[in-house]
C-alpha cells in the first residue's frame, strides 16, 4: 500500500522534559489510523508536531506528493503551509471560529484553496467573483455531506455540542486535504452522536478518499474505526497492528491498566 | 566618579518607585491575567490624598513626621479601597468576557479616573511638600544622594520583604499563587476566588500609594496625570522582570530606572520616554517572558 | 418590584461611594496659598446620585444574567438587532440610504458655514473610525497608537509643502501609502504580541512618533508645529476660506464613501474572512491554512492607510499642524467611536463617531466632562453592550437546491 504519511524517528523535548521519544508512524493512502495511549502519552504534541505547531528537535514527517516520487519533509513548516501541503486537523478542545456564521466557519478552510487578494476584494472582478461563487458552493456542498446543511448561517457558538464537533471536520474537509488528523473528535459525544461519527468517518474516508489519523480514547469506536492502531505511552510507541493484535498485547493492556495489572 | 555614583542611585531611587508600581500589576496580573491599565490612576490618586490630607493637617497646625504618617496611611487606605471598586465595576462583570472587552474597559477607567481628578480638583501643577526631614548623619554624602532617597529605598526594600512574606506564609498568599495558577482548581478546593481577586487588586493599589506618596514627595509636585505615565513605565518594569512574577518586577523597575538614569544622564534627557518604550519593544520582541518571567504557559 | 433588600445595598454602595469620594470630591486644596475649601454640597450628589446609580446598574446586570441563563437554556429571544431589520427590508433600506445621501449632499447649504466645518471634522473621525475598525474590529489586533499613523499623514502633506511645495491632491495618496508603510514597519516587530501586550506596545509606538516630532526640531518644527499649510485647491484655482471649507466637506463625504465601499467589500472578501477568524481563534485559523503573518500585515497596513489619508485632509483643513494633536487621547477617542458603535460594524462606526464627535460640540456646557463621559462609555458599553449600539452583521446565504448566494 502506498503511503501518504511517514513519520520517522520523531523526538520533542521542551526544556528537560522529553515529550516525544524515536516515535515512528504512517498512514496507508485510504486507510484509518488510531493513535491512543492513556493521557498526557504525548499524542497531542504528536499532532501538534506534524501539524506545524511545533518544530520536532528530531526525525522526520514525510509525506507524499502526487506526481512526485521523493516523499516530501514537511517539519518545521508552519501550520498554514502544513494545511497547504494537504494535511488538516480538528482539535481536542473545539476550536471554531463563534462569531462566524457555520458557512463562514467552512470557507475559512477555503481560504489557502483561493487566491484573489485586496485588489481583487475591492474591484471584485469577474474572477473573484467565480472564485468566491466557487467557495461558498463548495463550502454548502461539504456541509450538506455532513448533514450540517440546515445550519448555514447560524452562528457557530450557537450549535449544539455535536455539531461543533462536525462543523470542525468540515471546516478541516474544505481545505481539501489527503489526510485529515482528528484529536479525539468523539470526546463528549452520546452513543448516539458517536455512532453517527463512526459512519461519518468510514464515509469520508470511502467516498472522499481522505485518510484519517485520529486520537480517541473510545475504544468501541476505535476498535471499529481503525485499520491499524499505533500505541504511545511517555512519548514512546510502545506497539502496533491491527486492532486485534493491539487488543492482546500485553504491552498496551499493561500501559492503560498499569498499577492495576501490577497488583 | 560621583557623577557616576550619583545617576546610579538616583536610577536605583527611580527603579524602586517603579518596582512599587510595578508590583500592583504583576500581582494582578499573575491572577486574572490582565493588565490593569487604570493601576496608574490608583497611585495618581494615592498622591493626591495625601497631598490633601497633608494641607488639612498642616493648616491644623500638625508636626511633620505625624503628618508623613497620618497622610501615608489615608493614602494607602483610600488607593486600596479605590482599587477594590475599580474591580468590582470594571473588570469582575466582565470575567468571562474576551479578553479585549476586560482590556478596553480597564482603559475606560484609566480615563475616568484621570478626568475625575481633573475635574474634581485641578488640571494645574500642584506643590507637594517634601516631608522627609534631612538626616544629619546623611550631610557628607549630600552631593550624591539625599535624605529623601534613602527613604526611597528603605520603604521600597520593608514593603518587599512584607509582600513576599505575605505571598509565601500566609494562608490569603497561598490562596493568591493556587488562583494564579489555576482558577477552576482553586475553587473546586474551596478557595473564594473573588475574594481572593479583590485582595489583589486590594494590596497591589496600596504598594502604589506608597510609590505616589514618595514620588510625589521626591519630585516635589503632582497633576492628575503623572498617573499614566509612570504606569507605563511600571508597565514596562514588570514586562521587563517578566509578569506575574514580584522579584521580576523590582529587578525591572531597577533595570528601567537605571537605563533612564544613565540614557538621560550621558545621551540626552529629551528622549526619556522614549528609551522606556524602545525597551519595552526589544523585550518583547527578543525575550517575551522577561528576564525571571516563568517561559511561556503554552495558552495554545 | 424594589425590595428592601435592594434599599439597603443601594444606601451601603451610596455610603461606600461617599467615603471614597470623600477627599477628591469635597476636599480642594491650593498649598500655594494654604487654603482649603470644603464643599459638602458634591458629598450630598455623590449619595444620592450613587443611590439611584446603584439601582440601574444592579437591575443592568441582573438583566445581562438573564439573559445569558437564557441563553445556556437554548431559548432564543434574541431579538433581530434594528440594523439587520433595516437591512432586511429593502423598502426600508434604500429610501433611508437615498435620505441620508441627500442630506449629507445639501448639508452645506442648509447648515452654516460652522456647522459645516464640525461635520468635516467629524468625517474624519468617521474615516478614522472606519480605519481602525479593521484593525480592532475585524482582525481584532487592538492598536492604541493609531494617532501615529493620522500624524504621519498630516506631517507628510505639511512637511512635502513646505519642502517641495507638492499640494493637497498629490499628497493624499503618499499619505496613504505612507500609512500603509508605517503600519507594516510597527507590524513586523508586533506579530507575534497579543492582546494587552500588543496594546501597550502600539501605545509605545504611537507616543515615540510623537516625542520625535516634539524634539527633533530640524525635521518637524517641534513643539510649534508648521503653520500656514494651504487648503485644497480645485483644478488649481485657490478658494476663500468659506468656499475651502465647503470642499473639503465635500471631500471627506467622498473619501468617507470610498472608504465604506471599500471597507465593506473587504469584510465579505477572502481577506475579511481571514481577519475576522485571526480575531476568533489565532491558533485555528493558522491551523486552516491562514498566514497569519500576511493577514496581520494587510490588517495594519489597510488600517494605517486610512488614518494617513485623513491626516492629510486634517492638516489642510486646520492649515497647521502641531504635535499636541496626536497625543494618545486621540488614539482613544477613536477606539470609543470604534467600541460605541460596535467592532466590526461599519454602519456602528458611523453612528458612533458622529455621536462621539457632534455630541460635545452642541453640549458644549457638558464638554469638560467630555473625556470624563468616554471613559465611563467604554467601561459601560463593556460591561452591558460588548457588541455596540449598531452590532455587527454577518452575510448570510439563501440555498434553493442549487447553491445561489443572494444577499439578504
Amino acid at each position: 500500500m502506498e503511503q501518504v504519511l511517514k513519520v520517522q524517528n520523531l523526538g520533542m523535548s521542551f526544556g528537560g522534559l522529553r515529550a516525544l521519544d524515536a516515535v515512528d508512524l504512517d498512514v496507508g493512502s485510504n486507510e484509518i489510523v488510531a493513535l491512543i495511549g492513556p493521557n498526557g502519552a504525548g499524542k497531542t504534541t504528536f499532532f501538534n508536531c506534524i501539524t506545524g505547531i511545533y518544530t520536532p528537535t528530531e526525525g522526520d514527517v514525510l509525506i507524499s506528493v502526487k506526481g512526485k516520487d521523493k516523499p516530501k519533509r514537511i517539519n518545521g513548516l508552519k501550520p498554514n503551509k502544513v494545511t497547504e501541503e494537504g494535511l488538516a486537523r480538528t482539535f481536542q478542545n473545539i476550536r471554531l471560529f463563534p462569531g462566524m456564521t457555520v458557512l463562514e466557519n467552512v470557507m475559512i478552510g477555503r481560504h489557502c484553496r483561493m487566491r484573489s487578494g485586496v485588489v481583487g476584494a475591492v474591484l471584485r472582478g469577474k474572477s473573484t467573483i467565480r472564485e468566491e461563487r466557487a467557495a461558498v458552493e463548495y463550502s454548502y456542498g461539504i456541509l450538506e455531506k455532513i448533514g450540517l446543511d440546515p445550519f448555514v448561517n447560524e452562528f457557530a457558538k450557537n450549535l449544539p455540542y455535536g455539531a461543533q464537533r462536525r462543523l470542525e471536520i468540515a471546516r478541516a474537509m474544505a481545505t481539501e486535504p489527503f489526510l485529515l488528523l482528528l484529536d479525539e473528535p468523539a470526546a463528549g459525544m452520546n452513543p448516539n452522536e458517536t455512532k453517527e461519527l463512526d459512519e461519518l468517518i468510514k464515509r469520508i474516508r470511502d467516498e472522499e478518499g481522505i485518510s484519517i489519523l485520529l486520537i480517541e480514547h473510545d475504544m468501541k469506536l476505535v476498535m471499529s474505526l481503525s485499520d491499524r492502531i499505533f500505541v504511545v505511552d511517555y512519548g514512546r510507541k510502545i506497539a502496533e497492528g491491527t486492532p486485534e493484535e493491539i487488543r492482546n498485547n500485553p504491552a498496551v493492556i499493561n500501559a492503560y491498566l498499569g498499577d492495576e495489572a501490577d497488583a | 566618579m560621583d557623577y557616576f555614583l550619583g545617576l546610579f542611585l538616583g536610577g536605583l531611587t527611580r527603579g524602586s518607585i517603579y518596582a512599587l508600581i510595578a508590583l500592583g500589576y504583576t500581582m494582578v496580573y499573575g491572577i486574572i491575567e490582565l493588565i490593569n491599565f487604570a493601576h496608574g490612576e490608583i497611585y495618581m490618586i494615592g498622591a493626591f490624598t495625601a497631598l490633601i490630607v497633608i494641607s488639612v493637617l498642616t493648616l491644623m497646625g500638625m508636626n511633620t513626621i505625624a503628618i508623613l504618617v497620618i497622610a501615608g496611611v489615608i493614602a494607602v487606605v483610600y488607593s486600596s479601597a479605590y482599587g477594590y471598586t475599580l474591580e468590582k465595576i470594571a473588570y469582575k462583570p466582565l470575567r468571562a468576557a474576551p479578553r479585549l472587552s476586560a482590556l478596553i474597559s480597564a482603559i475606560g477607567m484609566s480615563l475616568f479616573l484621570q478626568n475625575y481628578v481633573l475635574l474634581a480638583q485641578t488640571s494645574d501643577f500642584l506643590p507637594f511638600p517634601n516631608l522627609v526631614p534631612d538626616f544629619e548623619f546623611m550631610e557628607p554624602y549630600a552631593h550624591i544622594i539625599g535624605s529623601a532617597e534613602i527613604v526611597i529605598l528603605i520603604t521600597t526594600a520593608i514593603v518587599m520583604i512584607l509582600l513576599t512574606i505575605l505571598i509565601k506564609f500566609t494562608n490569603i498568599g497561598k490562596a493568591m499563587r493556587a488562583a494564579s495558577q489555576d482558577k477552576t482548581m482553586a475553587l473546586l478546593v474551596g478557595i473564594n476566588v473573588n475574594r481572593v481577586i479583590s485582595f489583589t487588586f486590594v494590596v497591589g493599589s496600596a504598594t502604589a500609594a506608597i510609590g505616589g506618596v514618595l514620588i510625589a514627595s521626591h519630585i516635589g509636585m503632582i497633576n492628575f496625570y503623572i498617573g499614566f505615565i509612570a504606569g507605563i513605565k511600571a508597565f514596562v518594569a514588570a514586562v521587563l522582570g517578566g509578569i506575574g512574577s514580584i522579584p521580576g518586577a523590582v529587578l525591572g523597575g531597577f533595570v528601567l530606572g537605571w537605563t533612564e538614569s544613565f540614557a538621560t544622564g550621558y545621551i540626552s534627557s529629551d528622549y526619556e520616554d522614549v528609551f522606556a518604550f524602545l525597551f519595552l519593544v526589544l523585550i518583547l520582541i527578543f525575550r517575551p517572558q522577561g528576564i525571571l518571567g516563568r517561559s511561556d504557559k503554552h495558552k495554545a | 418590584m424594589i425590595t428592601f433588600g435592594q434599599i439597603k445595598k443601594a444606601v451601603l454602595v451610596s455610603i461606600w461611594f461617599m467615603f471614597l469620594t470623600f477627599p477628591i470630591m469635597v476636599i480642594r486644596v491650593n498649598p500655594v496659598e494654604h487654603i482649603v475649601e470644603w464643599r459638602w454640597k458634591n458629598m450630598l450628589l455623590v449619595g444620592v446620585g450613587s443611590f439611584i446609580l446603584s439601582f440601574v446598574w444592579h437591575y443592568f446586570i441582573r438583566r445581562k444574567e438573564l439573559g445569558a441563563q437564557k441563553a445556556e437554556l437554548g431559548e432564543w429571544a434574541e431579538a433581530i438587532p434594528l440594523a439587520q431589520r433595516i437591512r432586511s427590508k429593502k423598502t426600508l433600506y434604500k429610501p433611508a440610504l437615498v435620505a441620508a445621501g441627500i442630506f449629507a449632499l445639501a448639508f452645506p447649504f442648509i447648515f452654516s458655514l460652522y456647522q459645516t466645518n464640525i461635520m468635516a471634522s467629524a468625517l474624519i473621525y468617521v474615516m478614522l473610525g472606519l480605519g481602525l475598525n479593521i484593525v480592532v474590529g475585524l482582525a481584532g489586533l487592538l492598536d492604541l497608537g493609531y494617532v501615529a499613523f493620522y500624524a504621519v499623514g498630516a506631517y507628510a502633506y505639511a512637511l512635502l509643502n513646505y519642502h517641495f511645495g507638492l499640494s493637497f491632491w498629490m499628497v493624499l495618496p503618499i499619505g496613504a501609502a505612507l500609512g500603509a508603510t508605517f503600519g507594516i514597519l510597527l507590524g513586523f516587530p508586533v506579530l507575534r504580541l497579543r492582546g494587552d501586550y500588543l496594546a501597550i506596545v502600539t501605545l509605545g509606538f504611537g507616543e515615540i512618533i510623537r516625542i520625535i516630532l516634539e524634539n527633533w526640531n530640524e525635521f518637524s518644527f517641534g513643539p510649534s508645529g508648521i503653520a500656514n499649510i494651504p487648503r485644497p485647491s480645485l483644478f488649481g484655482i485657490d478658494l476663500s476660506v468659506h468656499n475651502a471649507t465647503i470642499y473639503i466637506y465635500y471631500i471627506m463625504i467622498g473619501l468617507c464613501l470610498l472608504t465604506i465601499f471599500v471597507v465593506n467589500r473587504l469584510q465579505d472578501s477572502r481577506i475579511g474572512r481571514a481577519w475576522i477568524a485571526l480575531r476568533e481563534d489565532e491558533t485555528a485559523c493558522q491551523a486552516m491554512g491562514i498566514d497569519k503573518t500576511k493577514t496581520k500585515l494587510t490588517a495594519f497596513a489597510l488600517g494605517a492607510m486610512w488614518a494617513g489619508m485623513s491626516g492629510v485632509v486634517f492638516a489642510a483643513k486646520t492649515t497647521f499642524v502641531n504635535p499636541a494633536s496626536f497625543t494618545i487621547w486621540e488614539s482613544i477617542i477613536i477606539l470609543c467611536i470604534v467600541v460605541l458603535g460596535g467592532m466590526g460594524s461599519i454602519l456602528g462606526v458611523i453612528a458612533g463617531a458622529l455621536v462621539l464627535i457632534l455630541m460635545p460640540e452642541y453640549l458644549r456646557a457638558l464638554s469638560e466632562f467630555r473625556m470624563l463621559a468616554f471613559g465611563i462609555l467604554l467601561v459601560v458599553m463593556m460591561v452591558f453592550r460588548p457588541g455596540g449600539l449598531i452590532p455587527n452583521v454577518r452575510r448570510t446565504y439563501k440555498f434553493e437546491g442549487v447553491a445561489n448566494d443572494e444577499k439578504s
